[in-house]
């Protein structure tokens, strides 16, 4: 479904990404990873148009999504949950859903119906629909940064570092719900670190290193030899 | 007139320059919150607002409260229209960089004025108020038998000041309620408060900072037409509006409207005040010490945050 084709991007004359080729599969796990400025978040920011490639493309089925103009880019069916929550801080919980469901540019049953589902998926945010943001805890903001991005109804979901700085229990249940999208087809693109998480639910793992493609696992390599993946990340 | 009704007029003066200022600086306020630049030119929309409602007091017939209503939607459509032809022309081409934005709206000031000067001429012109009757205003007087009213020489206000009190009461309001009720408003917050994200999302961000510039300058605009039946209009009378509404916004936190407000009313009421009982360039030296000292002891303003 995505799939980058050597892509080079930085940020002005510093350039982070060489030449990169990855893909994320519907129905599957991919994960990125790589020792701290690798160029993981870099990569996801490339594929939501927030920076700009200057070589390569990233296609999302047939379509070239980086030809798009930015705003463009989540109306694909793009789900984007970065690294620090990104949430619009001092916005209510229901004000961050409703920037989530505007990107859907569904009609009012379908947003109606999305807005429903995602609160069942997630009840401690229908506790708290008018309490603002950056009032939550931790693993409160990062509940509603994966269910802004829910509210898209995503074919492909994004997620960086997503279970940074959380405890044991909230980590448990951000991992459910990756696993739950997956399983309903949706392809999963996700920046970790932690290498018992990614050896837990990973279909597929990308090594990157100074922007560059390392090494390619899948589940099975993964399962035979865990110790190359440590080896590279350097752990 | 003794001290109490003399307090009083000052006052009154003051609240119609804070009304002004406030519905002004609101613009600026906006402007800088959602998009982080700071618009040198703001002044010269007011200005715009001013000129552009004496022309259409002269072009539209059928007395002066018709010609008011009518400056008072034809000015802010104009100026936001240009303002916004202005941020996608220019703004957007320097990618709202903060220190070439400055250079390029005092670019924009030197021509929207220079351009009015030959169109509008040199000199200040006036504009019919809609209504203007005079209201003897009340004071309280204590004599044996307790308190009285009675109806001092000179104590009175005129009815268009009032409205202007109000109107600008009634506008900050709807903006107030614009930003934090509608849909645009809500995209106009989730830019300003993170524009990576809103993109993200899929918010124009660019659409959306042409519109913020536009309406920013509408306001600017529409404070010019409110301002005008009292001042007249002059191609050079946005520079000290735009001190004024930049002292305001330092003072109230930039990027705060609730600041810009309360700052207003500070500014507006002691510059009304201090120029009825001293001199106007007291107040106007009192109101930049003013800014000196929150830029040295909380350069946040009042409201402002410290992390923008």
């Amino acid at each position: 479904m995505l799939r980058l084709e050597g892509i080079s991007a930085g940020y002005g004359p510093a350039i982070v990404l060489r030449d990169l080729s990855l893909s994320a599969a519907p129905g599957r796990i991919t994960c990125l990873m790589g020792r701290n400025g690798a160029g993981k978040t870099t990569t996801l920011k490339a594929i939501m148009g927030l920076v700009r490639p200057s070589a390569g493309r990233i296609m999302l089925g047939d379509q070239v999504i980086s030809d798009l103009p930015a705003h463009r880019v989540a109306g694909q069916g793009i789900g984007y949950v970065p690294q620090g929550r990104g949430l619009f801080s001092e916005l209510s919980v229901a004000q961050n859903l409703r920037i989530g469901l505007m990107a859907r540019r569904g009609d009012a049953a379908e947003t109606a119906a999305i807005r429903a589902e995602v609160l069942t998926r997630f009840p401690r945010l229908a506790e708290r629909l008018d309490q603002r943001a950056d009032t939550l805890s931790g693993g409160e903001q990062q509940m509603l940064s994966m269910a802004r991005a829910l509210c898209l109804r995503p074919r492909l979901l994004l997620l960086d570092e997503p279970t940074e700085g959380l405890q044991p229990s909230m980590i448990e249940a951000i991992r459910q719900v990756i696993m739950s999208l997956r399983d309903a087809g949706a392809a999963v693109l996700l920046v970790e670190q932690r290498i018992d998480a990614v050896l837990a639910i990973a279909d597929h793992v990308h090594v990157i290193e100074n922007g560059r493609n390392l090494e390619d696992f899948d589940a099975a390599a993964l399962t035979r030899a865990p110790e190359r993946l440590r080896a590279h990340l350097g752990v | 007139m003794e001290f109490g009704p003399y307090l009083m007029l000052a006052m009154l003066e003051g609240a119609v320059l804070a009304a002004v200022l406030a519905l002004m600086a609101s613009g600026l306020s906006l402007t800088f919150g959602v998009m982080r630049v700071v618009n040198v030119a703001h002044g010269e929309f007011y200005m715009l607002g001013a000129v552009i409602a004496w022309f259409v007091a002269h072009l539209v017939g059928g007395g002066a409260a018709l010609s008011f209503v009518a400056a008072a939607i034809i000015a802010p459509l104009a100026v936001g229209v240009l303002a916004a032809a202005a941020d996608i022309t220019i703004l957007k081409r320097i990618d709202y960089d903060p220190e070439r934005t400055i250079v390029a709206t005092i670019g924009l000031l030197y021509v929207i004025q220079q351009v009015t000067l030959m169109t509008y001429g040199p000199d200040a012109r006036p504009v019919e108020p809609p209504f203007n009757s005079r209201i003897a205003l009340p004071w309280i007087e204590w004599g044996e038998g307790g308190p009285s009213l009675y109806f001092p020489w000179g104590l009175s206000t005129t009815s268009y000041k009032l409205f202007v009190i109000g109107a600008a009461a009634v506008l900050i309001l709807a903006i107030r309620l614009f930003m934090t009720r509608s849909r645009a408003g809500l995209i106009m917050r989730a830019t300003q408060l993170d524009s990576d994200m809103a993109t993200a999302f899929g918010i124009p961000v660019e659409r959306v900072y042409a519109a913020v510039f536009g309406l920013g300058a509408a306001l600017a605009a529409l404070a010019g037409v409110l301002i005008v039946p009292i001042q007249q209009a002059h191609y050079l009378m946005g520079g000290d509006a735009l001190l004024l509404s930049f002292i305001v916004v330092i003072i109230g936190g930039l990027g705060s409207m609730a600041g810009t407000i309360v700052a207003a009313v500070l500014i507006g009421m002691s510059d009304g005040i201090i120029s009825v009982f001293f001199s106007p360039t007291l107040a106007k030296i009192i109101a930049t010490l003013l800014v000196a000292l929150v830029l040295v002891f909380r350069p946040q303003g009042l409201f402002g945050t410290r992390d923008r």
